[in-house]
């Protein structure tokens, strides 16, 4: 696949890679889909589909062990995929790159392997109230293991984070600082870059739950100058079961394995086994090298379209999708930070947000609704959820109307 | 399917009794005295509930009422549990609870003995897989609460 050198096409380039998801050219209930569900898991384009299915038909053999030729294609194209995911985030090397199922366990590794060693009673582990599940529970398991206190960092009404707060949170027992670069069920675009300084003049490692910003934005771990930097494939496009773990180098060689097995090791004798070098010390096991595969073309797809370009288009699609929402009577909008990616949760009147999910998926829209893995943000505005459409660069104008119209259908029914 | 069809099947879900019993939950709030409590959560949504029951020592149902917050279907089905369960024996709320979720299901069985009345407006749920867990809710509460079971129930 070389398409990268092809001409940019017309008008509005973005958009118009709508055409690469064949998963967004069907009907659902009688009306053409409008996928408005992104952040909880993005359509996969035609080149990861086929990535994925030329390397199952052609080259799969297991990784990093055999001389035969399947083998070695298989290696190069997994190994290929962690060079193209190097790039991708900016790390200095690819030694920094750890390949896991996704953000939850590139999350657990970097709570049991560098964290959970590291505390005690008597220390802190900071996160902020916008997290979602996965960034909240490994830390209180850390936190039952050792002793260690779970503090939490405020957000205001908009959804934004207490900065004033934060910044007096990290005193000198904190031993971790873990914030979500882009929140999940509100959208808001944490300030990473400030809060990353203001903790490493305190000697506090930062590690960002990336989940929800490598779909939307261009991300360098050098330039943020966070420690850790977790993401998973398929919010961007690629597989499922397929993430990152970067992490600084100087930190993960002090770091134990966080998983035992083949893969991992170097030597093994009943008495002592001598573990692999980074990144394999934390690849235990045969990974998922299809989807891994599949992941890398993601990378290369999302380089063609380009992340200024993906950021630009759906800043204005998410304006126009909030004023659109704003036309209506009774709608109320959370989440309206300052800076935001292209996520809106809201309510409409006392509507329950599964009933308003099952009348708009009636109508073909496919939103969330409920928790969204985030219930202490739910908890913070005292609902038991929203529903909240998310758009990617692949949606239009045509699918926020869509949306419109559905919540005024369901308006009507529960009037 | 086209649009009529469409909007006939979401009148089908939200028929009128249901969403009655929704606009208008009978029995919501604590009972005095319960001689059972227990908590349902649905852990896809997070809507939770509490169903309080009296049960006499003759084991008939004397009272049964509920709080908590839910979608229309939730609460609708909530409601009509606590009108439906008081006068029965326990054994027979709990057979209720075995014919409302087959009838709920993809492939229903028809018993004879048990007429589910009023929660038959319930049935509009079998072509919405995701939501027979709101409709369930309450009578998973139920089950827990008959079994004693301390732990909340949940959907799952």
């Amino acid at each position: 696949m070389n398409r990268a050198s092809a001409p940019v096409p017309l008008a509005n380039p973005v958009a118009e890679r709508r055409a690469d998801f064949p998963a967004l050219h069907q009907e659902v209930n009688g009306l053409p889909l409008a996928y408005l569900d992104n952040a909880a898991s993005a359509q996969q384009p035609l080149a990861v589909i086929e990535a994925v299915s030329e390397y199952q038909r052609n080259d799969h053999a297991n990784v990093h062990r055999g001389v035969h030729t399947l083998s070695q294609r298989a290696t190069e194209a997994y190994e290929g995929a962690r060079d193209k995911l190097r790039d991708f985030v900016g790390a200095e090397s690819r030694t920094e790159i750890v390949l896991t199922s996704g953000t939850t366990e590139s999350i657990n590794l970097v709570a049991q392997s560098f964290v959970r060693p590291r505390v005690g009673a008597g220390d802190k582990i900071l996160i902020t109230h916008l997290e979602h599940h996965a960034n909240i529970v490994p830390w209180q398991i850390v936190c039952e293991q050792t002793g260690a206190e779970l503090a939490v960092v405020p957000i205001d009404e908009r959804g934004q984070l207490d900065l004033e707060r934060l910044y007096a949170m990290l005193t000198e027992d904190v031993r971790m600082l873990a914030l979500g670069h882009v929140s999940n069920a509100l959208g808001t675009i944490n300030p990473v870059a400030d809060i990353i300084t203001v903790a490493h003049d305190r000697n506090i490692p930062v590690l960002l739950d990336g989940a929800q910003a490598t779909p939307h934005m261009q991300v360098n771990v050098r330039e943020l100058d966070c420690d850790f930097f977790a993401f998973s494939g398929h919010k961007m496009f690629g597989p499922t079961g397929t993430g990152v773990l970067y992490g600084r180098e100087a930190l993960l060689d002090t770091m134990p394995p966080y998983q035992g097995g083949g893969d991992m090791i170097l030597e093994v004798r009943f008495d002592k086994t001598t573990y692999n070098e980074l990144p394999y010390k934390f690849e235990a096991g045969t990974p998922n090298i299809s989807g891994v595969v599949g992941l890398g073309a993601a990378v290369d797809y999302l380089g063609e379209v380009g992340m200024e370009n993906i950021a630009a288009y759906e800043h204005e699609l998410l304006e126009y999708l909030t004023g659109r929402l704003s036309e209506i009577d009774g709608i109320r909008l959370y989440g309206t930070a300052e800076q935001k990616a292209s996520v809106q949760s809201f309510l409409l009147d006392e509507i329950h947000p599964h009933d308003l999910g099952t009348i708009v998926d009636h109508k073909g829209v496919a939103v969330r609704s409920g928790h969204h893995c985030a219930m202490p943000v739910m908890q913070h505005f005292c609902i038991p959820g929203t529903v909240r459409a998310s758009l990617a660069f692949y949606n239009n104008h045509a699918d926020v109307d869509r949306l419109i119209d559905a919540l005024l259908t369901a308006r009507a029914l529960f009037a | 399917m086209n649009a009529a069809a469409e909007a006939q099947s979401l009148r089908d879900l939200y028929r009128e009794l249901v969403l009655d019993h929704a606009r208008n939950p009978r029995n919501f709030g604590k009972l005095d005295g319960p001689s059972h409590t227990a908590k349902g959560i649905n852990p896809l949504c997070g809507d939770s509930l509490v169903l309080y029951l009296d049960v006499g020592t003759d084991d008939r149902v004397r009272g049964a009422s509920f709080e908590g917050t839910g979608c229309v279907i939730s609460i609708a089905s909530a409601s009509l549990l606590t009108e439906t369960i008081v006068g029965m024996r326990t054994a027979d709320a709990a057979r209720y609870f075995d014919v409302l979720r087959s009838r709920l299901s993809a492939d229903p069985l028809t018993d004879p003995v048990i007429d589910l009345g009023k929660l038959q407006a319930l049935e509009g749920v079998r072509e919405y897989p995701s939501r027979v867990k709101c409709a369930t809710l309450a009578w998973h509460a139920l089950d827990a609460a008959l079994r004693g079971n301390d732990t909340p129930a949940t959907t799952e």
